[in-house]
């Protein structure tokens, strides 16, 4: 007979601290509140179901982000978004060095929280949800690879695209392009 | 230039690293802006927040499915309290209908004693004895070459226990007696005698299986000596 209730109690004591990050992640990835918190439940759902099968001593944290980003995707709204997400032909791809129009400091001063936000906000899906998963989760190049179930190379070189992306989108907000 | 930012370089990278851009103006400079794009994204990412009615939502369903194996641990619980209260009263039944067939071959024992004609078949030699009881019980016996051991054969007679016939051997050690009962083992009284020595009342007891057969020795003898004369039943039953 399985440990059912402890078992449950280890997965809240898991998975419960997790909420609040994996809500705000599902609503950038959605860009609705009513999907965003459909795909929270969904994902829980689906982690405790599959809880059992969990590795302990593996990380949670990227088990659960990537069952809340498969989910994303096998839904409605991912499925609309999945060509900007499944580009995955940057494999061998070299980063591009860090240039911009406007100097950085420059940039960042003029640039207020909301336009950081849209700029964010109007990015590709893959490339918004590795700018967040790095920078707002914290996650490290490793955590982000198992999340997205992609080798670190690719990481690296999405996360470096995306954030020049996010530059050049902050440029041309701040420009009035 | 981010991998340093990112935290993500190894100690010694991180140390040239450092070293490089307190000397390099320029790559300091980037190392700054990639910070502080690394902390306004922060800081703008950190926008939404879950209602609370969401939260009790999810609690309600990872809680709903944690109460439903209470109930299932619950009724695990009982299936084993019950299991164990079965197995419980199984082995007491088993225990009173050893102690009754114990009790019903001391008995015999008894009575045997008591009386004057204690067997049917009177002869200390075995091969008088053992064909005696050839077309009177379903199955033969063995039985040793007492010379020069301190018991003596005295006969034997028939028994029954739970309806079903065996053998009543009787053996004399000093101004003792000892009852040997054979029986087949699947008969109906002889199924569950267990195994060992045990004392019944005043009398010592001894039981086995062997060769598909039950006995059971009773005598007010010491177990020391009922140890003897069973090593001598079990050697003769040995094929």
């Amino acid at each position: 007979m399985p440990d059912d209730s402890s078992s449950i109690r280890n997965f809240e004591e898991l998975a419960l601290p997790l909420f609040e990050s994996l809500y705000n992640f599902a609503r950038w990835l959605t860009r609705d509140q009513e999907e965003a918190e459909d795909l929270v439940q969904e994902t829980y759902r689906k982690a405790l179901k599959g809880f059992p099968s969990f590795q302990s001593g593996t990380n949670f944290r990227a088990w659960m982000y990537r069952i809340l980003r498969n989910t994303f995707l096998t839904s409605r709204t991912g499925l609309k978004s999945a060509p900007s997400i499944s580009l995955d032909s940057e494999e061998g791809e070299s980063v591009q060095p860090l240039t911009v129009e406007t100097p950085e400091t420059l940039l960042l001063d003029k640039a207020s929280q909301e336009l950081v936000q849209q700029a964010i906000e109007s990015l590709p899906a893959n490339f918004r949800e590795i700018i967040l998963l790095c920078e707002v989760e914290e996650m490290s190049y490793q955590e982000i690879a198992e999340t997205i179930s992609a080798p670190i190379g690719t990481v690296m070189s999405r996360l470096a695209r995306a954030r020049k992306a996010l530059r050049q989108e902050l440029t041309r907000k701040l420009q009035g392009v | 230039m981010e991998a340093f930012a990112d935290g993500e370089l190894g100690s010694a990278e991180m140390r040239a690293f450092d070293e490089h851009t307190r000397q390099c103006a320029s790559c300091a400079a980037d190392l700054l802006g990639a910070v502080r794009l690394k902390l306004a994204i922060r800081n703008a990412g950190r926008r939404y927040s879950p209602s609370p009615e969401l939260r009790q939502s999810v609690l309600k369903d990872v809680r709903a499915k944690s109460g439903r194996h209470w109930k299932l641990q619950w009724a695990w619980a009982l299936a084993a309290a019950l299991a164990v209260l079965g197995l419980f009263f199984y082995v007491q039944q088993a225990e009173y209908a050893q102690r009754r067939s114990f009790a019903e071959l001391a008995d015999v024992h008894v009575a045997t004693l008591a009386s004057s004609s204690p067997v049917d078949v009177v002869s200390i030699d075995r091969h008088t004895v053992k064909p005696w009881f050839a077309g009177k019980i379903p199955f033969t016996f063995n039985l040793p070459e007492l010379a020069g051991t301190p018991f003596v054969l005295e006969g034997g007679r028939i028994a029954y226990l739970g309806q079903s016939p065996g053998a009543q051997l009787l053996f004399k050690d000093g101004n003792h007696r000892i009852s040997v009962f054979i029986f087949q083992n699947r008969s109906e009284g002889a199924r569950g005698l267990g195994q060992g020595s045990s004392k019944q009342v005043t009398f010592n007891l001894s039981t086995w299986s062997e060769q598909g057969l039950r006995y059971v020795m009773i005598s007010d003898v010491e177990p020391a000596d009922l140890k003897e004369l069973r090593n001598l039943l079990s050697a003769a039953a040995k094929p």
